[in-house]
């Protein structure tokens, strides 16, 4: 075993090393590729015995992937943002193949406008395809996170793709110190892949996906993905229990912080989240009983651990990296789903921040608890708040008021040629 | 937490300085966390990089908002807004600049509380904007002034990190790191390590309910204008590309051609450079036929231009 400093990327890589991964389709894009050029560089030069494809496109990656998993080999791929929304399609194609194998997703805002930095509003959008979802807050859990995803998603119980997703620049440039095991111990915790039935057979063509269906068989086909992806809570649990058997590192479904005895909780996924582990250390020293839970697991969806976890919390502060456009938070909607039958349900506040790298303070984490210990004792629910502060506001007034000048000087320039073509000084005296 | 900021441009290793520190410190015991922070990757834009690192766990991440040192590779950036090179400095905060300029200059100019120190100390070091090394320069400069790691420590974490190199571009980023961290060494032990911000007395955030506007004010766009024009992107160069008309065959398209940023202007037959533009690529150093486009260090080209402007002498008199 090694110890040594990763960004999220070389983790990522690290993963797909360590999982033995036989094929890896690839397509660039920023802030991922540091994640396939390492991988080709290992490839390139003997150390990873994997066939490497560049793809032209993330949709054909995605198809290759997909493929390449139902003819039962261990396939690896990674993207990020609009990547993965051009593969969207093939997304939900290939889950529906039933062929696992592991996706990373390094999470980067969506256009428009563009943005190279993070938020969750890409991994979001690829909830309801069918990929099992494991979201990590450190490089180490981006290395483990991949080695679970497999055991994950090959398991018979299961077998489904996953994605594995890290945020940009908070993690996948970032580098911490992350435990590497040797490949012998990741044997030990990841076996070969059994295909079971899937194969391919030269001569024996064999095919994942069946004709056009419509009603019932369509409707047998959607339902079981979803009972498959559901028993991947069970699944996880043991998978979990074995990986700490192995590695000595607890990643429950559900991460939950310094709860015993919370009355506020932040509930979040992602990077932040070791931030408000922070805030939750200095909150408490100042006398307050909070605490934080996040969700690694996000599909399928851990609402029995959550209810029960969050049992005799008074109030939670939710944090989504993501926008529904005329809805809110998808956290937040979902966790208020999966509480809406508890008596004495706690009160849930709404934040949405973060987006497009936008940093989160401590003082914003402490204000939220603020805001949340309010809304308790009014018993009331507050309106969702959209982080932004009076200095965002003076950057964009300012912003705003250099294109403005400049749109109104150009214009009123071409108007007033229009409205008074230059005339020589003889014609004006006339 | 110690915390450290880079700050410098694109091209001038900024990302490797503080992976130089984060080894060095992860060499020497402590649990560190180090990262760089730029836009679109652009040759000479503002980047920055920090490092955080501690004898527990580090929870926090991204941006350093109260930084213990900062180090500034290239001092035209302190005048940059984007650069946020001053962004969070407090009177414990130590400043180290890489300037031409002493220490009381920058403390006069910037009248801020924090403590000012110049890289190097020394005059030994000459040509401070030695630019394919100031990265393992500044590494140096931080490691000593924070005065926890050794010099063996430093020199093999730029083996480390610059294991990809050829030995001899080792050993100079080694000699040029380990020359800064002896200029400084005086100073060892000068930062020290911040405090967590108490959840106590925080000062709460200045949250604003942000207004519905029209989508004529509120839509994103990129409507065209000269505003490209107003920027003056030659504030980035650090390379100045300068043709040499003796051995220009005034084929008048291969530079202006290959130029991404169009700042190599044709006139009557004749390919001319437009500084407020250029950002020092040297794409045209690479394709000109006739090698007749030489790459010149900016701070010397602009110490050239400045004793012909004294003097009156130029090339062509």
């Amino acid at each position: 075993m090694t110890h040594k400093l990763l960004t999220g990327n070389a983790a990522a890589a690290w993963g797909a090393r360590m999982a033995e991964a036989d094929y890896i389709p690839a397509f660039p894009i920023t802030p991922q590729s540091e994640i396939i050029e390492t991988l080709g560089a290992w490839v390139d030069n003997g150390e990873l015995e994997s066939r490497m494809v560049t793809l032209e496109s993330e949709h054909s990656m995605i198809t290759a992937a997909g493929a390449a998993a139902a003819t039962g080999v261990r396939v690896f791929s990674a993207t990020s943002s609009q990547g993965l929304l051009y593969a969207m399609e093939m997304l939900y194609t290939v889950a529906g193949w039933r062929a696992p194998f592991v996706l990373v997703n390094v999470s980067r805002g969506l256009a428009s406008p563009i943005t190279l930095e993070s938020d969750h509003n890409d991994i979001m959008a690829a909830r309801d395809c069918g990929f099992l979802q494991i979201h990590c807050a450190n490089c180490q859990e981006v290395f483990d996170g991949v080695l679970m995803a497999y055991r994950l998603g090959e398991d018979p119980r299961v077998r489904l793709p996953v994605l594995v997703n890290l945020d940009g620049f908070y993690l996948s440039f970032t580098r911490e110190p992350v435990f590497l095991p040797t490949v012998e111990t990741v044997r030990q915790f990841l076996p070969p892949f059994d295909a079971e039935n899937i194969r391919f057979t030269a001569s024996a063509p064999e095919s994942q996906a069946v004709a056009v269906l419509g009603g019932g068989p369509y409707s047998y086909f959607r339902y079981q993905s979803h009972l498959a992806a559901l028993n991947g809570i069970a699944v996880y649990d043991e998978i979990a229990e074995k990986f700490s058997e192995v590695f000595g590192r607890q990643l429950d479904a559900v991460e939950a912080y310094r709860t015993e005895d919370a009355e506020i909780v932040f509930f979040m996924v992602g990077s932040f989240a070791t931030k408000a582990r922070d805030a939750v250390d200095r909150l408490r020293e100042a006398g307050q009983n909070v605490g934080l839970v996040r969700p690694r697991l996000l599909r399928p969806y851990p609402a029995e651990k959550l209810k029960a976890l969050l049992k005799g919390v008074q109030g939670i502060a939710v944090i989504d990296q993501n926008i529904s456009m005329g809805k809110g938070g998808v956290l937040h909607s979902e966790l208020a789903s999966a509480l809406y039958d508890q008596p004495d349900a706690p009160v849930l506040a709404s934040f949405i921040g973060g987006l497009g790298g936008r940093d989160i303070s401590a003082e914003e984490f402490y204000q939220m608890v603020a805001d949340t210990h309010k809304a308790v004792a009014e018993k009331t629910t507050p309106q969702p708040r959209l982080l932004y502060t009076e200095n965002e506001l003076r950057e964009i007034r300012k912003l705003q008021a250099i294109a403005k000048v400049e749109r109104e000087e150009t214009s009123a320039h071409s108007l007033s040629v229009k409205q008074n073509p230059p005339v020589s000084r003889k014609e004006s005296h006339e | 937490m110690y915390r450290i900021r880079f700050h410098g441009r694109g091209g001038q290793g900024i990302k490797m300085a503080s992976r130089i520190l984060g080894t060095a410190l992860f060499r020497s015991g402590f649990t560190v966390q180090d990262a760089p922070k730029y836009g679109a990757e652009r040759r000479g834009a503002p980047i920055f990089a920090y490092v955080r690192a501690s004898q527990q766990a580090i929870n926090e991440r991204g941006i350093i908002q109260h930084p213990d040192l900062v180090i500034v590779a290239d001092d035209t950036l302190v005048a940059v807004p984007a650069a946020a090179v001053l962004q969070g400095i407090s009177n414990r905060t130590i400043v180290l600049i890489n300037s031409h300029q002493p220490p009381e200059v920058w403390q006069d100019r910037l009248n801020i509380k924090a403590n000012i120190l110049t890289l190097p100390a020394d005059k030994d070091i000459q040509d401070r904007a030695e630019l394919p090394f100031i990265g393992a320069t500044c590494a140096g400069a931080a490691a000593a002034v924070l005065g926890i790691i050794g010099r063996d420590k430093l020199r093999q974490s730029i083996k480390e990190e610059l294991a990809s190199l050829s030995p001899t571009i080792v050993q100079k980023n080694c000699d040029n790191a380990l020359q800064a961290f002896d200029a400084l060494a005086k100073h060892s032990g000068l930062v020290t390590e911040g405090q967590p911000l108490s959840a106590i007395d925080f000062v709460p955030p200045e949250w604003t309910l942000l207004p519905f506007e029209e989508a004529r004010i509120s839509a994103p766009n990129i409507h065209a204008s000269d505003t490209s024009v107003e920027v003056k992107t030659g504030l980035w160069r650090t390379m100045r590309p300068i043709i040499d008309y003796d051995h220009c065959n005034k084929c008048w398209w291969v530079c202006s051609t290959f130029c991404p940023d169009s700042a190599i202007n044709v006139q009557d037959g004749i390919p001319v450079i437009d500084y407020d533009h250029c950002k020092g690529c040297l794409v045209c150093v690479g394709v000109c036929p006739p090698h007749a486009i030489e790459a010149t260090p900016e701070h010397l080209a602009q110490q050239q231009e400045k004793e012909e402007s004294t003097t009156g002498n130029t090339d062509d008199s």
